[in-house]
């Protein structure tokens, strides 16, 4: 492996092959739990923390899994991250817990993960593996806080409130507000506002990919989990 | 008798659980192509749901609840669903080859739908009796069935239209969502909390 193949790993994972807004996989938390930047941010890391750990250890033991339970094995690895990461956040950032509540639990069957486990995890060495389910979740990171920073912006005036509260005092610092209070549209925050912004950023990838002369993809649910 | 009508009616449209709740996204954007391949995986999903959240129920109870193994919830539901969809899968072969042939890979992905653990887990949050569980997972799914139907027939139509090169397939699909749940949104005037 060169280095080369980790740069484009990195590439992939947080724009090129970005799990929500190429991919279009793992909708349900990005539109579910961006009603603030900090709630996108915070689902994020924990699903890059189960993603990064589980491509590892798909990729560990991908000789010794055989191919007709592959699937079962996945999510049960899957799930035992889950749980370890639930019972973490649980401990010891309770408040983001009591926020995200049941997606915490629902990333067991986010279609993201999974679908990197086959297609890359089961296919590769450790290193990589663990490169590509970091930065996919990164990239996933990143989507959400931008759908949440938007529709935050938007419907409520402000950029990461809470951010103290959910991740500790030292993050006081990039609480926003940008708008006044009272001349947000509540819409964003309601669910048609999840589905809307999450469109419109589709479209603003492919306008910036376009501008950097790539090819746009066309596909997408297609490929679906 | 009347609770458990308004329990109905608030789980399969107020809290709707594609277009108020969130779940199950993937297979509302990547199924609903066609009318009639979305009826059927609403059908399929539809079962699943009421199956393993009837099992799951029982599980939480008999089994975690009375042994404190409540951090084991994850894993043990989500075995659960899997050996539903198995299931399913055996039975709808069995019933009908050709929808079996139709859903084709889009069925044992029912697994990783989060609609189904979705509402398992809502469940155990709700902490329902058996018959009110069974009921509220069955309302969930069927509200599940018809978003997917009238979200079929809107793409059916949406496919006939030109639209922007940028805005073709997804981002538009996902502002037609957009507009549906905001209709779905009026339901909240029935609310009952």
């Amino acid at each position: 492996m060169s280095n080369n193949n980790y740069t484009t790993i990195v590439k992939d994972g947080l724009w090129d092959n970005n799990g929500v807004f190429s991919m279009l996989l793992g909708m349900c938390p990005a539109m579910a739990m961006t009603t603030s930047a900090t709630n996108g941010f915070g689902m994020g890391l924990a699903t890059a923390a189960v993603m990064a750990v589980s491509s590892f250890l798909v990729a560990v033991f991908r000789n010794r899994i055989t191919q007709e339970v592959r699937i079962p094995v996945y999510i049960l690895i899957v799930a035992a991250m889950v749980t370890l990461v639930d019972l973490a956040m649980n401990a010891w950032l309770h408040e983001l817990y009591k926020v995200l509540g049941l997606f915490i639990p629902l990333i067991v069957s986010n279609c993201l993960p999974l679908a990197r486990l086959e297609s890359f995890a089961a296919r590769q060495p450790a290193l990589p593996s663990l490169l590509d389910g970091l930065f996919m979740g990164l990239g996933f990171t990143l989507a959400l806080t931008a759908i949440g920073a938007v529709r935050e912006i938007v419907g409520a005036g402000t950029l990461f409130a809470d951010a103290s509260l959910l991740f500790g005092p030292a993050f006081k610092v990039i609480e926003l507000r940008l708008v006044p209070a009272d001349m947000g549209v509540l819409m964003m925050i309601l669910p048609p506002g999840g589905f809307l912004v999450t469109g419109l950023l589709v479209v603003v990838k492919r306008l910036l990919d376009l501008r950097a002369g790539k090819e746009i993809q066309m596909a997408g649910a297609h490929s679906v989990a | 008798m009347k609770d458990f009508v308004l329990m109905m009616i608030g789980a399969a449209l107020v809290n709707n659980v594609i277009l108020a709740r969130f779940l199950g996204l993937c297979s509302f954007m990547g199924v609903t192509t066609r009318i009639d391949t979305a009826a059927g995986m609403g059908l399929a999903t539809t079962f699943v749901i009421t199956v393993s959240s009837m099992a799951d129920w029982a599980v939480q109870h008999y089994l975690l609840d009375a042994y404190g193994l409540g951090y084991l919830r994850t894993v043990t539901f989500i075995l659960v669903i899997a050996s539903a969809v198995q299931f399913t899968e055996m039975t709808i072969k069995k019933v009908s080859p050709t929808l079996f042939q139709m859903l084709g890979i889009y069925l044992p992905l029912i697994t990783t739908n989060c609609a189904v653990l979705g509402v398992a887990l809502l469940l155990v949050e709700g902490h329902l009796s058996f018959i009110g569980a069974t009921l509220f997972a069955f309302a969930s799914s069927l509200g599940y069935s018809l978003v997917m139907v009238i979200f079929a027939g809107l793409r059916e139509r949406l496919a006939l239209v030109q639209v922007p090169r940028l805005f073709a397939g997804p981002p538009i699909a996902f502002i037609v969502a957009s507009l549906l749940a905001m209709a779905f949104m009026g339901f909240s005037g029935i609310s009952t909390g």
